[in-house]
């Protein structure tokens, strides 16, 4: 190895990019090198690729697969997958590094800035999914303390809440440091003895909460709908002030549930310019809440991979993803 | 030293006058005032200065062998590198070959040290991962010559330093003796017209010293360079050095012939020195010679002066009459058998200190 | 700081109160000052303090500026598609190339770094990628590792070089390097969205980033250990600065730039697992879906496949350092291979073939699940003891003391330990970070910290005496500690998650096991590094191994063991950032919050900058008691 020489050549190389950066500005979103989105990766021969974000739960990768696997095999693009939380994942529309984002819960803030403001993305129509966030109780909670699933009692069971990582305070166990949330401010709003404590991860949600119901162990959690856990594990809902349109405006003054979203697809402007018959198939896109659980289900519990779960799903009902396909 | 300044100065390879050497910060205000009087430990205590360098001047004649001498922290490696600049001198004129070294640029300083003057090192200072030759054609290759000739070049100065055969071996294969050679090597290979040695022998074995030693006498014959040879070793001094600075605190403090600094060193320092020299081995007969007594018989062998008392000895044993020590055709004084045996036996003693006589 | 003389009858006139004895007079004054200040003084945490909300507001600024500020027209912009571009160039080549291709390259290179063993391990390391079923995500992750480690030579090699023939430069830059190195990885990857927006540009960025400071330090030790004489007579034959860094200084340390190199490869390796939380491609994906699935099936094969392409990286790089030349024969054989591998290329089908993969998340999971519910009740014991007896009283302490007599305790042991400037040092960041609103969250983050570093000292002590006093042991160790030193710290999550759930004890155990490596083999290391004539003078007097260790061995390690300390606590520190992600809560939480939620970005920008001053504040703790005499 000869350092010395290796020094000179990159030196060259450096010297070179530095005087292109000399010519004039550079924008984002103009597109080039790896920001193309189908500049990168693998078979150069396909129509183009298309980058899907995968955010962090068995739900939405459900949707993904599916929609990956009908776009594959009908569409006839090849599809890359990418792990990206979802705030991260809008970031992705600027520089092309996303084209799909299959599952959106509401993010009002990132539809003003990436579609209202910046015009690099848009929705491409529900997924059919009713989606709703919420607080949650093991069954044999609610049923011993009826009166636990109302919020103005939370207090009273503060103390059984307790763990070592809350202190003197009842724990609200969440996910993913990503997950949409309005939790600090509801319990501060609410005047609630409740402190957040991070799982970390969906996984850390399903198991505490399986663990609770089947151990009879108190927990309060944040979970959400749709869910394939629902059909294995008995949950009760903690009902907070009903949400009234407007309540969730002020992230601060959060006082009040979770609103019932109809859960769409957001994809890019260039994507949605170009895709042609897979940018369609993408806005055909729509299931319901059972065809996701049931794919979800297979992942998490029936140790297929989310590919085969797809495939599986894809095969069991064909009338449903033909009606995507545009004619 | 007298006698030093009256030689003619234009005829020297290397002049030094006045020069200093401080190492710390603001040397040249230390320099400006008295503060550099001061001995060392005051000078450090007050101006967190170090005077290794004082005020030092001597002229190195041409093809001479000029040895600095002192113990390890007395200044001789700075002052050697000052020569070249290797080390930037505080204040004082350096002339090589006539040229005024302090004030050349960089440009000409490199002339200097690629062509004129070269240097060999204690530690050797090889090139670890080039070949002995590469080493050895190192100085030739920075000026820019092309590498059959570098190489056609350094394969005369391997065989000149005794190396025929270790062209490609690389230096951590060689043993330590073997090393310096191709320092000197290396030193030699751009035929220099002075060539500085910095304590190259002391990293050696005894035996191995000895051999370098005769190898840079021999070379000195065969070559003719000017030698600056800075050692700690007395002994060493004294077997190459035709003249001898000792230093002591960054100053000289005594230039002379080996002779001259056995026979008259000029303070207890330098007696300390040079204690165990063998007498008989460094000083003439001029050094024992005394006036005849009246009842003495002036017919004994006739010795020149200069002779070594050691090399008198068979003359004095073939003849009962004392040594008639003579100075061409004058007569200096006589030696006998005596005076030659308490000459020896002192060699073991204390030499007192002959200023007066050193001045007569 | 002496104690105060006390003077005493006897006639050797003053008696010095032992070292300890201010130690636990500082723990008094703390203990009474606590009782009777408790609760007043402190700062709770508020997720909307003023920094939060000034940086937010930055942060927005420069969003909407993305395409008009001159700083990111012209500079920012292109440095995004300068580095993408050479990513692709790199992606496109290595793809092209082709599975039999890529592994015939690798094997060639392979040889020409160090013969046969050398390219046999290479290849057999990259169609262990294929086997494992992760080729292609193995060949991005290869090309980001390539641009980004290339990108941090460009840089970091000169700057290095300058930086190791300058003592001023050295003194500019130690200083920078430092903060880079504490910086919790977590903590650049909002800054590089915000600048670089997601993709393999930034993540390369970032991991080049991330490489630098050790890029520059070793180049830099390695100019700077080149021996003064071999200059001096390059020098003194009148060579030019230029002629001596070439034909001097730079051969001379290649073997240590070698190791820069490697050591670049390294770091780049360990953080593409991270970077793929800001869309890196490669590896990377694998393991953030296999934490967010709390899969350890799914995460395995790409951390051992990461681990694979960092031996295989290493040992190439390293046997190219040893080699002098390399003979016609490699050359030969080395063609050879590349062009078997690329004829094979054109032949074998385009991926690997389905049938030589193995799969073994399924055996895994099986494994993990049954430890988890077999070892339920130990685990859950060991997490609730120490969370109770450890964890909870020294937080419930830490955050219901004022902040001043905290401030006053680090002030004093700092002083005790270091002296007056590290002292200081120490307490302007503690106050820099109550300045900022993280006190609550910092005290947090110190009590982990603390409690994970003392078990790491404990277990690695532990480790290394009996490395140090067994060369079986350390046989058997060693390979153990280079294995987990090369695995990505994403993968010591999940078996500590699966283990303990989300609680901060999973943050402690996985930096204990992230930081026990290093910590181990400086203890060996420093044990053995003893002189063998102390060892020998030592038991000519009798004493017992015993007293050989307690009285010779760990004294005289004693640098070698703050040196680990001082290691454990950077390493803690870093871990205990990504265990953020995992519940440990405190300034780890703030920054991944910060990455993933917008409103959080100002909180998790600042949490990064306390948690580098949290690790100046230990660190100038610590590294004081190196420049104390010796016992």
């Amino acid at each position: 190895m000869k350092i010395g020489s290796r020094v000179h050549l990159l030196a060259g190389v450096l010297t070179l990019g530095i005087a292109i950066a000399g010519c004039g500005g550079a924008k984002v979103g103009e597109g080039t090198g790896s920001a193309a989105p189908q500049a990168s990766s693998g078979a150069p021969a396909a129509a183009g690729t298309v980058k899907i974000a995968i955010n962090p739960w068995v739900g939405y990768e459900a949707s993904a697969a599916v929609l990956a696997h009908v776009l594959e095999k009908e569409g006839g693009v090849k599809v890359e997958k990418k792990e990206l939380t979802e705030q991260v994942s809008w970031e992705g529309f600027e520089t092309g590094e996303v084209d799909v984002i299959v599952e959106n819960w509401g993010h009002p803030e990132e539809v003003k800035k990436f579609i209202d403001e910046k015009k690099v993305a848009l929705s491409a129509g529900s997924t059919g999914n009713k989606g709703v966030i919420g607080w949650y109780v093991p069954k044999w909670m609610a049923d011993r303390y009826p009166d636990i699933t109302d919020y103005k009692n939370l207090n009273k069971y503060a103390d059984l809440f307790k763990t070592s990582e809350s202190g003197d305070k009842g724990q609200l166990l969440f996910g993913d440091p990503s997950y949409v949330s309005n939790e600090e401010a509801i319990i501060k709003n609410l005047k609630l003895d409740l402190k957040v404590v991070t799982g970390g991860s969906e996984a850390a949600l399903i198991e505490g909460a399986t663990q609770a119901q089947q151990q009879k162990k108190p927990l309060l959690f944040y979970f959400w709908n749709p869910h394939w856990l629902f059909s294995r594990v008995e949950l009760a809902r903690v009902s907070l002030p009903a949400y009234t349109e407007g309540c969730d405006a002020d992230a601060k003054k959060v006082a009040c549930d979770y609103a019932e979203l109809d859960l769409d697809k957001i994809v890019s402007k260039k994507f949605a310019d170009t895709g042609g018959k897979a940018y369609q198939i993408v806005k055909n896109f729509q299931w319901t809440n059972e065809d996701q659980n049931s794919v979800a289900n297979d992942v998490q519990n029936n140790g297929l991979s989310a590919e085969d779960a797809a495939k599986k799903w894809v095969d069991a009902n064909p009338a449903k993803w033909q009606a995507w396909i545009p004619q | 030293m007298a006698a030093e300044r009256s030689s003619a100065s234009d005829g020297a390879v290397i002049e030094v006058a006045g020069l200093w050497k401080i190492f710390g910060p603001r040397s040249e205000r230390v320099l400006a005032c008295s503060d550099k009087d001061l001995d060392p430990a005051a000078l450090r205590e007050k101006t967190g200065c170090t005077a290794a360098v004082r005020n030092v001047s001597f002229q190195v004649r041409p093809g001479e062998v000029f040895v600095v001498m002192g113990l390890s922290g007395s200044g001789k490696s700075t002052l050697v590198r000052c020569l070249t600049r290797l080390i930037e001198p505080t204040a004082g004129e350096i002339r090589i070959g006539g040229e005024d070294v302090g004030s050349a640029s960089p440009a000409r300083l490199r002339e200097l040290r690629r062509h004129q003057v070269s240097m060999v090192f204690q530690h050797f200072g090889l090139l670890p991962h080039r070949r002995v030759i590469d080493n050895i054609a190192y100085g030739l290759e920075i000026q820019g010559m092309a590498r059959a000739d570098r190489y056609r070049r350094a394969r005369e100065i391997l065989t000149l330093v005794g190396l025929d055969g270790h062209a490609d071996s690389y230096p951590d294969q060689l043993s330590g003796g073997m090393r310096q050679r191709v320092g000197l090597a290396r030193a030699l290979a751009v035929d220099p017209q002075v060539m500085l040695f910095d304590e190259p022998f002391s990293a050696l074995d005894p035996l191995i010293r000895r051999d370098m030693q005769a190898e840079v006498m021999r070379l000195h014959r065969e070559v003719g360079k000017t030698m600056v040879f800075i050692t700690h070793d007395l002994s060493e001094a004294l077997k190459l050095g035709e003249r001898i600075a000792i230093m002591r605190d960054g100053s000289i403090v005594q230039l002379g012939t080996a002779e001259e600094l056995v026979g008259a060193p000029v303070d207890d320092y330098v007696a300390d020195f040079v204690r165990d020299v063998p007498r008989s081995h460094v000083l003439s007969l001029r050094w024992i010679c005394r006036d005849p007594e009246s009842d003495e018989h002036l017919d004994g062998p006739v010795l020149p002066a200069d002779m070594i008392i050691r090399d008198a000895i068979p003359a004095s044993t073939a003849s009962a009459r004392p040594i008639r020590v003579v100075q061409g055709d004058e007569l200096v004084g006589v030696v006998d058998r005596v005076d030659i045996l308490t000459a020896m036996t002192s060699d073991a003693g204390a030499p007192a200190v002959h200023a007066e006589k050193a001045s007569a | 700081m002496s104690a105060p003389a006390v003077p005493v009858t006897a006639p050797q006139g003053t008696l010095r109160l032992p070292r300890w004895a201010v130690l636990a007079g500082i723990a008094v004054l703390f203990t009474v000052g606590y009782l009777l200040y408790r609760g007043t003084g402190t700062l709770p945490h508020d997720d909307e303090a003023a920094p939060f909300l000034f940086i937010n507001d930055a942060r927005e600024t420069i969003d909407a500026g993305r395409n008009e500020n001159p700083l990111f027209l012209y500079l920012i912009n292109y440095l995004r598609l300068f580095t993408a571009g050479l990513y692709d160039l790199l992606e496109v080549g290595l793809t092209a190339l082709g599975w039999p291709g890529l592994i015939g390259v690798m094997g060639a290179l392979g040889w020409l770094a160090g013969g046969w063993r050398i390219a046999l391990l290479a290849a057999a390391g990259f169609v262990s990628f294929g086997v494992l079923g992760l080729w292609e995500a193995s060949v991005l992750t290869l090309a980001l590792i390539v641009a980004a480690v290339l990108l941090a030579l460009v840089v970091g090699i000169p700057l290095g070089i300058w930086t190791g023939g300058s003592a001023r430069v050295r003194r500019l830059i130690t200083p920078v390097l430092d903060v880079m190195q504490i910086m919790p990885t977590f903590a650049y990857l909002a800054p590089m969205v915000l600048f670089f927006q997601i993709g393999p540009a930034s993540a390369t960025v970032a991991t080049l980033i991330y490489a630098l400071p050790v890029t520059i330090r070793i180049t830099a030790l390695a100019i700077e250990q080149v021996s003064p004489t071999a200059i001096e007579a390059s020098a003194s034959l009148g060579a030019t600065r230029r002629q001596t860094l070439r034909k001097v200084q730079l051969p001379m340390a290649r073997e240590t730039i070698a190791l820069a190199i490697n050591q670049t490869i390294m770091m780049a390796l360990s953080m593409v697992v991270i970077a793929a939380l800001i869309s890196a491609p490669g590896l990377g994906s694998d393991i953030v879906r296999g934490l967010s699935r709390a899969n350890v099936g799914f995460m395995l094969p790409a951390g051992v496949a990461i681990v694979i392409m960092a031996i295989v990286l290493d040992r190439m790089t390293m046997a190219a350092a040893r080699r002098r030349v390399s003979d016609r024969v490699s050359y030969v054989a080395a063609g050879m291979l590349a062009l078997a591998g690329l004829a094979l290329a054109a032949v074998l089908p385009a991926e690997f073939p389905e049938e030589w993969r193995i799969s073994f998340a399924g055996p895994v999971n099986d494994a993990v699940t049954w430890a988890k519910f077999s070892w339920y009740d130990v685990t859950t014991a060991i997490k609730n003891i120490s969370s109770e007896a450890l964890l909870n009283p020294l937080q419930g302490l830490l955050t219901s003391a004022p902040w001043w007599l905290v401030a006053a305790a680090v002030l004093a042991v700092a002083w005790w330990s270091s002296g007056v400037r590290p002292a200081l040092t120490a307490l302007g960041c503690l106050v820099a970070i109550a300045l900022l609103g993280l006190w609550e969250h910092g005290m947090e983050t110190l009590t982990t910290v603390l409690v994970a570093v003392a078990l790491t000292l404990l277990i690695g002590l532990l480790l290394g005496i009996a490395a140090a006093r067994s060369l079986r042991f350390s046989a058997v160790q060693r390979p153990l500690l280079d294995a987990a030193q090369t695995m990505p710290a994403f993968v010591y999550l999940l078996p500590a998650l699966a283990l303990f759930g989300a609680t901060r004890f999973t943050a402690i155990f996985a930096s204990v096991i992230y930081a026990v490596p290093p910590v181990a083999r400086l203890v060996e290391e420093g044990i053995r590094g003893v002189p063998p004539t102390v060892v020998e003078a030592a038991v000519s007097t009798g004493s017992t191994s015993g007293q050989l260790l307690w009285k010779v061995q760990l004294p005289m390690a004693r640098r070698a063991i703050l040196l680990a300390a001082n290691q454990g606590i950077v390493m803690t520190l870093a871990m205990v950032v990504v265990g953020g992600l995992v519940g440990a809560g405190g300034l780890g939480y703030d920054v991944v919050s910060g990455f993933v939620q917008r409103t959080d970005f100002g909180m998790g920008f600042t949490a990064g900058v306390a948690t580098v001053l949290l690790g100046i504040m230990l660190d100038r703790i610590t590294q004081g008691a190196d420049r104390r005499p010796s016992p």
